[in-house]
């Protein structure tokens, strides 16, 4: 039994179904990203995690209780919101202490934690201060001590960085994995950020049109994406169609070239099927190249130089192909227009349902 | 460029000077007015004659007292309507705005008489109650208190602020007294000061309704003594004036907010 668990929930607004088929079970003390485009639902299943909208049918339990129908304030549950929603006429000390005060916890106590909370967040200098006397990211992780101070269950974070700027963004997220990690506090966190779902989860949950599309390690969406989908939302992608010729050798023909991939389960003989192959795995170079890789022949069309890595287009058959390299000085930077030789093992090839 | 400035700012101050002409000629004219109850000099005699009477203290009191009634029952009713409406029927905000224009449509006579007809028979007798006169002046102040509260909900996220509120583990009570009411103190009070400077000059209904309100006082002076009234006028004047003061110094006080620009 989970710590927190979503069954079967499903969410139908007047116009549309913002959530359908919602399935989750988070373990105590982890951390969950809910990641996917703008409106797929991200923000509405967080709020009927808290309670701030009720599901049209399903059931959300928490530690073994049905909390499907209690209301907000009786879930003890942290939010911290994107637009920081700080009592404006509280100071900072009076904000993180609010939570405790509706509690009645005793003034003693009060003051401890929020003194301990200010110390987490190393804000103590400006306890005093009012919300509109502080910046963006002090807002915000004043916001945050304020959500974890009355110790939740769970704290839920809504796209809680996306109205700071990058440098904020970056040390704040740091911050909040620490903080989370040290409390051990059960966390989902929304975003659209790839990046940030990434570097802080222990498990991602990718979201598309109101529907789960995986949910795994951050190693294993990036590597083993299940779906189209989820293979072309994280990080840059080849796509293309294909057909499989013999299921078992892992044999597919793309446009006319043979291709070999790990042995496919899901598709059989005659079958179309969506293969997806990463930039950084094609290699260009002959010294990487091993028994059994796949090899094409292709013609360079475009070369951009973006930092630590060059990207190579290439032209196979009808498709377009992007090939990722590390940028090192003995790079043997092909030229537009020629013919160059690529590979890739068999196991970069993702075969798609 | 410059020049053109230069001749902007000129008809600016003209225009200017029009508009506080049009208030201070007549204010000049009511106070000098009030100052030659004696033959031959200047004296406070009409203001003195204002203050020995009784009636104007009881009076005075009386509409203050009313008007604090209205504010009070205002605020209650008022700000947790609004509160609602913003963030659970929204849709409901044009139909409330259209409610609180009603005072301006139907004139105060018309409303009195209605009053007056409803709840004079059983099972309302309410005509000789002030709670009748309360009500009468809420549907006044309506417009102004409703407006002055809407537009402070609207300066602040109050969405986000009661959710806030309520994950930490606040009663909907909880969230208008300790989130929403102070949120909106200065919005409050400025619906209050109109409201208050709307009472105590009503006329109509409290005299429609016999109360001896400073309304109906203000005019039976004027209808029976000469320097008396003018006297009165700017002693109503100065009061108002002093309650628009204390008003801006208490607001500007207020905790959580930028000075003069109010919030984000
Ligand atoms: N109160 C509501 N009434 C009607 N439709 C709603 C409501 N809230 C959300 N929706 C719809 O449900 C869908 C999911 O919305 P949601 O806010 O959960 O998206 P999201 O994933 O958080 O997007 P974003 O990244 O833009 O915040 C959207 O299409 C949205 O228009
Ligand atoms: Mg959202």
């Amino acid at each position: 039994m989970a710590f927190l668990e979503l069954n079967d929930v499903r969410k139908v607004f007047a116009l549309q179904t913002a959530v359908d088929n919602f399935n989750l079970h988070v373990e105590q003390g982890e951390f969950i990203s809910f990641l996917g485009p703008s409106g797929c639902g991200k923000t509405t299943t967080l709020r009927m995690i808290a309670g701030f909208e009720h599901p049209t049918t399903g059931q959300i339990r928490l530690g073994n209780n049905d909390v499907t129908a209690r209301p907000p304030n009786q879930r003890n549950m942290g939010m911290v919101f994107q637009s920081y929603a700080l009592f404006p006429h509280m100071s900072v000390a009076d904000n993180i202490a609010f939570g405790l005060t509706i509690a009645r916890t005793p003034a003693r106590e009060t003051k401890k934690r929020v003194g301990e909370m200010l110390a987490l967040i190393k804000l103590e200098a400006l306890a005093d201060r009012y919300p509109y006397q502080i910046s963006g990211g002090q807002q915000q992780r004043v916001a945050l001590a304020r959500a974890i101070v009355i110790r939740p269950q769970v704290l839920l974070l809504d796209e809680p960085l996306s109205a700071l700027d990058a440098k904020i963004r970056d040390s704040l997220r740091v911050e909040i994995r620490a903080i989370q990690r040290q409390l051990g506090i059960t966390t989902i966190y929304v975003t659209h950020d790839q990046e940030e779902a990434f570097s802080l989860s222990d498990r991602i949950v990718v979201m598309n049109a109101g529907r789960i599309e995986q949910v795994g390690t951050p190693f294993e969406i990036y590597n083993f994406p299940r779906t189209a989908f989820a293979a072309s939302f994280v990080g840059t992608l080849n796509v293309f169609p294909a057909t499989v010729v013999d299921a078992a050798a892992g044999r597919i023909m793309v446009d006319n070239i043979a291709l070999t991939t790990e042995a496919i389960t899901t598709a059989g003989v005659g079958q179309q099927i969506n293969v997806a192959l990463r930039p950084e795995m094609i290699s260009l170079n002959e010294s990487e190249r091993h028994d059994g890789d796949n090899q094409l022949t292709c013609v360079v069309e475009n070369i951009t130089f973006r930092g630590s890595i060059v990207r190579v287009q290439v032209r196979l058959g009808n498709q377009s192909l992007l090939v990722d390299e590390f940028n090192r000085p003995d790079l043997n930077v092909p030229q537009t227009g020629h013919q160059i030789v690529l590979s890739f093992p068999r196991n970069a090839c993702l075969v798609l349902g | 460029m410059l020049k053109k400035r230069a001749s902007g700012s000129a008809w600016s101050w003209l225009w200017f000077a029009l508009g506080a002409a049009y208030f201070i000629i007549p204010l000049y004219a009511t106070v000098d007015f009030s100052l030659r109850a004696k033959r031959g000099e200047l004296s406070l005699l009409a203001y003195a004659n204002v203050l020995k009477d009784p009636r104007f203290g009881e009076t005075f009191l009386f509409s203050a007292e009313m008007s604090l009634l209205t504010i009070v029952t205002g605020i209650i009713l008022i700000v947790p309507t609004a509160y609602w409406i913003h963030i659970r029927l929204p849709k409901l905000r044009p139909v409330m705005e259209f409610i609180t224009l009603l005072p301006f449509v139907v004139p105060a006579v018309v409303l009195v008489f209605g009053l007056i007809r409803i709840y004079s028979h059983p099972p309302f007798m309410l005509v000789s109650s002030p709670a009748l006169l309360v009500a009468a002046y809420l549907v006044l102040a309506l417009p102004y208190l409703y407006r002055s509260v809407d537009t402070g909900l609207r300066s602040i996220d109050i969405r986000s602020l009661t959710e806030a509120a309520q994950s930490l583990g606040a009663t909907w009570p909880t969230i208008i007294i300790r989130v929403i009411l102070p949120n909106l103190r200065a919005s409050i009070l400025s619906g209050a000061f109109v409201t208050f400077a709307i009472v105590m000059g009503e006329f109509t209904m409290a005299s429609l309704l016999v109360w001896p309100a400073f309304g109906p006082y203000m005019d039976l002076l004027s209808s029976s003594k000469i320097y008396e009234p003018s006297a009165l006028a700017v002693i109503s004047f100065a009061l108002t004036w002093g309650t628009t003061a204390a008003i801006q110094l208490l607001s500007r006080r207020i905790p959580g907010q930028a000075p003069m620009a109010g919030l984000k």
